[in-house]
């Protein structure tokens, strides 16, 4: 090595060794697992190979059913035959029945499917295992169309921009309020998004339940969320030091105000996509009335936004602003969902959410909190009052949705 | 995802507004129309099993392994005349474990007799003396229980009558009373024994021989790919739908005799529907009267019966169980009757 010292300094070369190599001795140790295979001594000789499928979307159209899968398993896995409610079915496959590890295919199915039942669509492999997926009620599947575009964009404004918007409505309300009752309300506020964390952490969590076992759909979910926590942070700091450089620049109460926004839109972007999904998925059931119980829901994420304005100066134009931040993303959730449905994205969006939701809740607290730390702040009576009233409405709005 | 969370709802409730206006959007009956006249030509499986190793149409009309051509007859079938006029017949059985084509592409991990399920057929006439050696080659001890008149040493069933593996056992006595009956193993489990493939025909041909005709064996049997207690794939002799993509051809006009055996396991019974026509049943085969004219007929576990027709139009007929759902899953066929000759 130090003859070479004139050319590469032997600190370098030594440091450039020194991690290669453990990864060439680690390629060696896999190409020894895989050349020899102990782990299918392990297994022995006549054991039945590990098969999995999952069915990652089901379309309903007139020509019949159309399901997309995946061999999640480790092994390869040969689909057989199709059965549709306990019936040999001719189907044919887009490109390949025998599926590797991961991969994918497409089955068309013309099967007579009865509108507003329920069928069970079961693949059969080459080894007889048996793979079902039920379509709870069959209803056509909306293709990617201007009808349906503008579908699932009434279906956004109407969950998404409509609520937000009318929450906004509270600003001159909330303008008008003593400290106290600000506090209140930002309390209430924390307690509305509180909800909607830890919804998003249920609903998150159990989508990642779902998923195909290689997607690791729990650590992709608390990865998501603290990704967005930590880029909702990086935002507003970046947000405050632009405003001390300039003197024009928005208050701290804009800026937390536009953080809400965001994390609220990011939030309803997940719940967008959750409704596309549905679409995707074909589930469908009965109950067009209740989405008032939904609007209503959603109605308290304006006043979320709205609520550290109060003692600021807001132009119309800044309220539509942040309004649209808030709610338009759920279009573009919505439509990303119905078209390209696939569980990761649900599962990634939702702790995107989660996370984006996470550091408002902070943010406003400390921000409200002032000088007093965080927690005595918290327990104060009128800000605990306001905490759990928020909870409340979201508990009692939400129990109108099921 | 039964459990019903905020999102599940708005999902739901969103898309069955879609659903109704994609319906609307869903004009022109000629579309639908199309689509549901393909979808009636689509149902049953895809492709084709391998007949190399087993094929359902020469099993159908195969007894005594008049399948295998004379040397290799000789391996598993000996007939020795007896000084009062019968004969008897020597068979060479032995149990293996194999992997089947139950349907195009479907494998099943059988337990078999001779490496076929159904195991061969048995043909021999009243009084004849059988005589069945018995080679264990598979994995698990075996045994084959005889329906029919024997000495309870041949009956296969108690527990030091189990043949275990590497072992032979000789089964002998006489074929009485002439009828249809069957063979299978009767070693515990019972249930897997049987729906592993250890089963087949066992014919008894009266002294006086019935009218010549033309004569078939049908097992009917199911197969559960997935064990869940629950057969997967239904068929007669042992391939889904094999005579659909093979019809059965027979004449007009000639005599059709078909000895039918249910060895269904989990499904308390089967039954054997055919079209277009009716048939007398001779329920075990045992007497020569006929127990009824019809055009269905029900087995329970284990019980069989011959059933007589003739064919009066050319063309196909089809034939399956009137239990919708074995139907769908494999046991439905097709005869395809072809007039007796051109001139006639």
């Amino acid at each position: 090595m130090t003859r070479n010292g004139t050319v590469l300094p032997p600190g370098r070369v030594q440091r450039w060794l020194t991690g290669l190599a453990p990864l060439a001795l680690l390629a060696a140790l896999i190409g020894g697992l895989v050349w020899w295979g102990p782990g299918n001594a392990l297994r022995g000789d006549g054991y039945p190979p590990v098969e999995r499928l999952t069915f990652q979307r089901v379309e309903l159209t007139t020509d019949g059913i159309v399901v997309h899968v995946l061999n999640d398993g480790p092994d390869a896995v040969q689909i057989a035959q199709v059965q549709v409610d306990d019936a040999y079915w001719m189907f044919t496959a887009d490109n390949r029945t025998a599926l590797s590890h991961l991969a994918r295919t497409t089955l068309s199915i013309p099967y007579p499917w009865v509108h507003g039942e329920a069928h069970v669509v079961r693949l059969v492999t080459s080894t007889g295992a048996t793979f079902d997926h039920e379509i709870a009620v069959a209803v056509p599947t909306p293709q990617a169309n201007v009808k349906s575009l503008g579908l699932f964009t009434l279906m956004g404004v109407y969950v998404g921009v409509v609520p937000v918007a009318i929450g906004l409505l509270w600003f001159p309300l909330v303008s008008q309020m003593s400290r106290r009752g600000l506090d209140f309300v930002l309390a209430l506020t924390i307690g509305l998004l509180l909800f909607l964390l830890l919804d998003a952490v249920g609903e998150g969590l159990s989508v990642a339940g779902t998923m195909p076992g290689s997607f690791q759909g729990a650590t992709l979910f608390a990865f998501g969320a603290l990704a967005a926590y930590l880029a909702l942070e990086g935002l507003g700091q970046w947000l405050r030091a632009r405003r001390e450089r300039a003197k024009a620049a928005p208050s701290t109460e804009w800026v937390l105000a536009l953080l809400i926004a965001v994390g609220i839109g990011l939030h309803n972007f997940g719940e967008g996509l959750a409704i596309g999904a549905a679409f995707a998925l074909g589930e469908a059931a009965l109950g067009t009335l209740l989405v008032i119980g939904f609007t209503l829901h959603n109605t308290t994420e304006g006043l979320a936004i709205v609520a550290p304005l109060a003692r600021e100066r807001v132009r119309l134009a800044d309220l539509v602003k942040l309004g649209l931040i808030g709610g338009v993303p759920t279009i573009a959730g919505a439509w990303l969902g119905g078209l390209v449905y696939s569980p990761v994205w649900s599962v990634l969006f939702l702790a995107i959410g989660a996370g984006a939701i996470a550091q408002v809740i902070l943010q406003i607290g400390t921000q409200t909190a002032r000088d007093l730390p965080l927690m005595r702040f918290l327990a104060t009576g009128h800000v605990m009052a306001g905490l759990f009233a928020g909870f409340a409405v979201m508990y009692a709005t939400g129990m109108l949705v099921g | 995802m039964a459990n019903l969370t905020r999102r599940t709802w708005l999902q739901t409730t969103l898309a069955a507004v879609a659903g109704g206006t994609a319906i609307a959007q869903q004009t022109g009956q000629d579309r639908e129309r199309e689509a549901l006249a393909h979808a009636n030509h689509s149902m049953g499986t895809v492709g084709r099993v391998g007949t190399t190793v087993f094929d359902p149409s020469v099993y159908l009309r195969a007894w005594n392994f008049s399948n295998l051509p004379g040397p290799e007859r000789d391996k598993f079938y000996r007939e020795t005349p007896r000084p009062d006029g019968t004969l008897l017949r020597d068979y060479e059985f032995y149990s293996v474990d194999r992997e089947i084509e139950i349907a195009p592409g479907v494998f099943f991990p059988a337990w078999t007799y001779n490496g076929q399920v159904p195991g061969p057929t048995i043909r021999a006439t009243e009084g004849d003396r059988v005589r069945v050696t018995f080679v264990n080659q598979s994995a698990h001890p075996h045994s084959i229980h005889f329906h029919g008149w024997h000495p309870p040493a041949m009956d296969g069933a108690l527990p030091d009558q189990q043949v275990l593996p590497g072992e032979r056992f000789v089964y002998e006595f006489d074929a009485e009373p002439f009828g249809l009956h069957l063979y299978h193993c009767h070693t515990v489990p019972l249930k897997r024994h049987l729906h592993k493939g250890l089963y087949g025909a066992f014919m008894i041909d009266p002294r006086e021989s019935r009218p010549p005709a033309d004569e078939m064996v049908m097992v009917m049997n199911a197969f559960d790919t997935n064990f869940d207690v629950e057969n997967e794939v239904y068929a007669v002799n042992t391939v889904a739908n094999a005579y659909m993509h093979d019809p059965i051809r027979v004449q007009v006009g000639r005599l059709v005799r078909i000895y039918l055996i249910n060895l269904t396991e989990f499904d308390l019974i089967n039954s054997f529907h055919l079209h277009g026509m009716f048939f007398d049943v001779f329920r075990t085969g045992t007497r020569g009267a006929k127990a009824e004219h019809t055009d269905t007929v029900m087995l329970c576990q284990g019980e069989r019966a011959i059933l007589e027709t003739t064919f009066r139009y050319p063309g196909d007929f089809m034939f399956h169980a009137h239990q919708s759902e074995f139907a769908e899953l494999g046991w439905m066929g097709l005869f395809r009757a072809e007039a007796a000759s051109r001139d006639t």
